[in-house]
């Protein structure tokens, strides 16, 4: 089994004792809860809302239509009564169009989502989203306009803390197999690779049983941040690189996110829509757990079941703690795309005290995109967008990994995400010279 | 509960225990074999010289940026490093004024004036070293013969010569090396030979230098491409006129060419900071620390190749960028 690895990278802390050895389990709706639905889970338009308010809803039903080409479904994650349509706080645009739905005493059935003869329609119905993190609708990258080669799974789970997909690796360690099968054989695939983190011995050995069977390679990541990020993973396992500004397909590869393959499974074997995802809740909270959440759950309720705060919490992280985003209240809803809630209090925090850059080139030696962090941040500071763009900071996938390793505490990677609207503009304005 | 307690502040949410302050006190860990060195081969005076820089630089650091009303960052330790190389480049007892004109070129000139920490483009404790050395020769120049602690504690100091200026003197004088047995490798090795305060002791020097490689302070880049380029010319040129050079090895030991590669050569701000670029600086120092040495006015070199190199830093790092992850050559 070859490996190639990737250049850079970072060696954090993994914190996943406390929940790595915990089964997923499954939260329960409470009568009378509210949960709230956003309409944009994804990367691309928001869904149309198809409910109005004081209608009634079955879980399970869709509430809301993906409205457009990269947009995916939005389903009713509990049985219950719409409340309101209204603004829902969110981690990173601030608010988002919502649907509120007030759960009912009744969860037992989950309504099938339509029937679908080709499986990217199923896929389609279902509202399933890349769980990894990006969001992006999984129909869409199933849909591949050029010949694909290799299909490959991510069970890398290169975050700290996060064990979500570790959990559902060696519990549904078949299921998964079988979603990937799918997609194989409906795409015509002949390669199929899985690439686990050689931290995870036990879930390598769950996959290494079913190799013969399902014809398979699985191969043994190095564990290091981002291994799990997608062209990082590509150039591991196949020595494939990914050029700047394209797509996997490029280079003939799809990449899936474990979780996302067992949703494409699910909805294609039992027509099961997305409404719930499994969310790993650690750091300083009294029970850590691997949880099985409907979409909507407030982190609030979510934090309640695992026996509320220990201590005095400081940060809310929704997502891993090197690319997760800080919450400024715990009324942000559970999305498609959170993969765990990690909570921290002042002691577990680093001392974020910026000092200037020294030009140590520890960001140099760790970005795994080959850019010069350090010299981008001087762009970044001065705005010069211009520059920024010939620097290549389109190129950046944001990983943090030259904040993280900053001895000066240099933000890094969040100057280069809030410049990157601008440099886009610069690129159109260049764009449309060459073609003018 | 109240939200508002909750901070916010953008990905990643952990970091690396490593900070600046951190980085410089290990580069204050890495110099004191050779400290310790220096105090036993002069004494009182490496006691004093010492104390002196590091009281000046410290207080000239906090007090500009007082007057500049920034906060007093004193604490990042940058200064004392600068203090302590700074010290180790001037001869074993300067007078104290010396002491505060180098602290003062160095810090106030060559750092502060530039924006302080990050942003000074020479090597402070260099610029403050090549001030002296133009502006006042003599002082800069009267050694004192190297001695044990106990003799060092007295003040009837014997004025000597070093190995490198010995040489270059003998050349210049009579075209050919003169004195036989000057500059004893195993001398040279240890440090007991007279020159500057520090870094004499290419062993001292040594240790210091891979316990930073092996911390991942710095890379043996700069390190290694410096001396074997320095080396591999003295060599050459040792092979075609043995009586107008020392040899190679005596070379890599004699002055502060090992210090130089390793801790001054090597400092982040004016280094460039790609492995590539790293290696083209290396060999840049190298061969014009040959060049001084062999050709030029100076017994030694290391200052003013640095300096020079430290030039053109911004060049290398801008022409020398590696290519990004899948970049496309247009």
């Amino acid at each position: 089994m070859p490996f190639f690895g990737f250049r850079g990278g970072v060696h954090p802390d993994y914190n996943k004792g406390a929940t790595s050895g915990k089964p997923i389990e499954v939260m329960p709706v409470k009568e009378g809860a509210l949960y709230g639905v956003p309409l944009a889970q994804h990367i691309g338009a928001p869904a149309k809302a198809l409910v109005a308010k004081n209608q009634e809803v079955k879980a399970g039903e869709l509430i809301g239509q993906a409205a457009g080409f990269i947009s995916a479904n939005i389903h009713a994650p509990v049985s219950g009564k719409v409340v309101a349509l209204q603004d829902l706080p969110h981690p990173v645009t601030g608010k988002t169009a919502g649907v509120i739905i007030e759960a009912s005493g009744d969860q037992n059935e989950i309504l099938p989502a339509e029937a679908a003869e080709k499986f990217q329609d199923a896929v389609l119905r279902a509202g399933i989203v890349g769980l990894g993190g990006a969001t992006f609708p999984t129909n869409v990258k199933l849909s591949p306009p050029k010949k694909v080669d290799t299909l490959l799974l991510n069970g890398a789970e290169c975050e700290p803390y996060l064990t979500c997909d570790h959990r559902l690796m060696l519990e549904k360690t078949e299921e998964i197999i079988k979603g990937a099968d799918i997609i194989r054989k409906a795409l015509n695939i002949e390669n199929l690779i899985i690439g686990i983190e050689e931290n995870k011995p036990d879930a390598l050995a769950a996959f290494g049983k079913f190799v013969s069977a399902y014809k398979f390679e699985l191969i043994p990541l190095e564990v290091k941040y981002p291994q799990g990020g997608e062209k990082q993973l590509i150039k591991a396992c196949l020595n494939r690189t990914v050029p700047e500004g394209m797509l996997p397909l490029e280079v003939g590869v799809i990449v899936h996110n474990v979780g996302t393959c067992l949703a494409v499974f699910e909805a294609v074997a039992n027509r099961k829509p997305l409404i719930e995802r499994v969310v790993t809740v650690t750091g300083a909270v009294k029970e850590p757990k691997n949880l099985l959440v409907r979409i909507g759950t407030p982190v609030k309720d979510i934090i309640e079941y695992c026996g509320g705060f220990l201590g005095e919490p400081r940060k809310v992280v929704m997502g891993g703690p090197m690319m997760g985003f800080a919450l400024s209240t715990l009324d942000v809803p559970m999305m498609k795309g959170t993969s765990g809630i990690l909570v921290f209090r002042s002691e577990d925090l680093p001392d974020l005290r910026q000092c200037n850059c020294i030009r140590c080139g520890r960001c140099v030696d760790v970005c795994p995109m080959g850019l010069i962090p350090s010299v981008m941040d001087r762009f970044v500071i001065r705005e010069m967008y211009e520059s920024l763009a010939d620097w290549h900071v389109m190129n950046c996938i944001e990983c943090g990994c030259c904040s993280y390793d900053c001895p000066s505490r240099r933000n890094l990677a969040g100057g280069f995400k809030t410049s990157k609207r601008e440099v886009m503009k610069v690129l159109k304005a260049r764009e449309a010279q060459k073609n003018g | 509960m109240a939200d508002n307690k909750f901070l916010v502040s953008f990905s990643p949410h952990t970091r690396d225990p490593l900070t600046t302050d951190k980085v410089m006190m290990l580069v204050v860990l890495a110099l004191v074999p050779s400290i310790l060195v220096s105090f036993y081969v002069y004494g009182f005076y490496a006691v004093k010289t010492y104390a002196l820089t590091v009281i000046f630089c410290l207080g000239l650091e906090a007090l500009f940026l007082k007057i500049r009303k920034l906060p007093v960052t004193v604490r990042d330790n940058s200064a004392l490093v600068t203090a302590i190389l700074l010290a180790m480049n001037m001869p074993p007892s300067p007078p104290w004024w010396l002491v505060l004109a180098g602290s003062f070129v160095a810090i106030v000139i060559s750092k502060q004036v530039f924006g302080g920490l990050g942003q000074n483009p020479f090597n402070p404790a260099l610029v403050g070293r090549v001030f002296l050395l133009i502006a006042w020769p003599a002082e800069m120049t009267s050694w004192i013969e190297a001695s044990t602690l106990k003799s060092g504690f007295m003040f009837d100091a014997v004025s000597t010569a070093t190995p490198l200026g010995q040489i270059k003197s003998e050349i210049i004088s009579s075209g050919h090396i003169v004195s036989t047995g000057m500059a004893d490798v195993t001398d040279l090795f240890l440090g007991t030979v007279s020159g500057c305060l520090g870094g004499d002791s290419a062993i001292a020097v040594l240790i210091g230098g891979l316990f930073l490689i092996w911390k991942r302070i710095i890379k043996w880049h700069i390190p290694f491409t410096y001396l074997a380029t320095v080396f591999v010319l003295t060599g050459l040129y040792w092979l075609i006129s043995p009586e107008k050079t020392l040899n190679p090895v005596q070379h890599l030991l004699a002055g502060g060419l090992m210090l130089g590669a390793f801790f001054m050569a090597t400092d982040y701000v004016t280094c460039p900071m790609t492995i590539k670029g790293q290696v083209l600086f290396g060999f840049g120092c190298g061969l014009l620390t040959v060049v001084i040495r062999l050709f030029g006015g100076y017994p030694e070199g290391v200052a003013f190749s640095i300096l020079i190199m430290n030039a053109v830093t911004p060049l290398i790092d801008n022409y020398m960028r590696p290519a990004s992850f899948g970049e496309v050559k247009s």
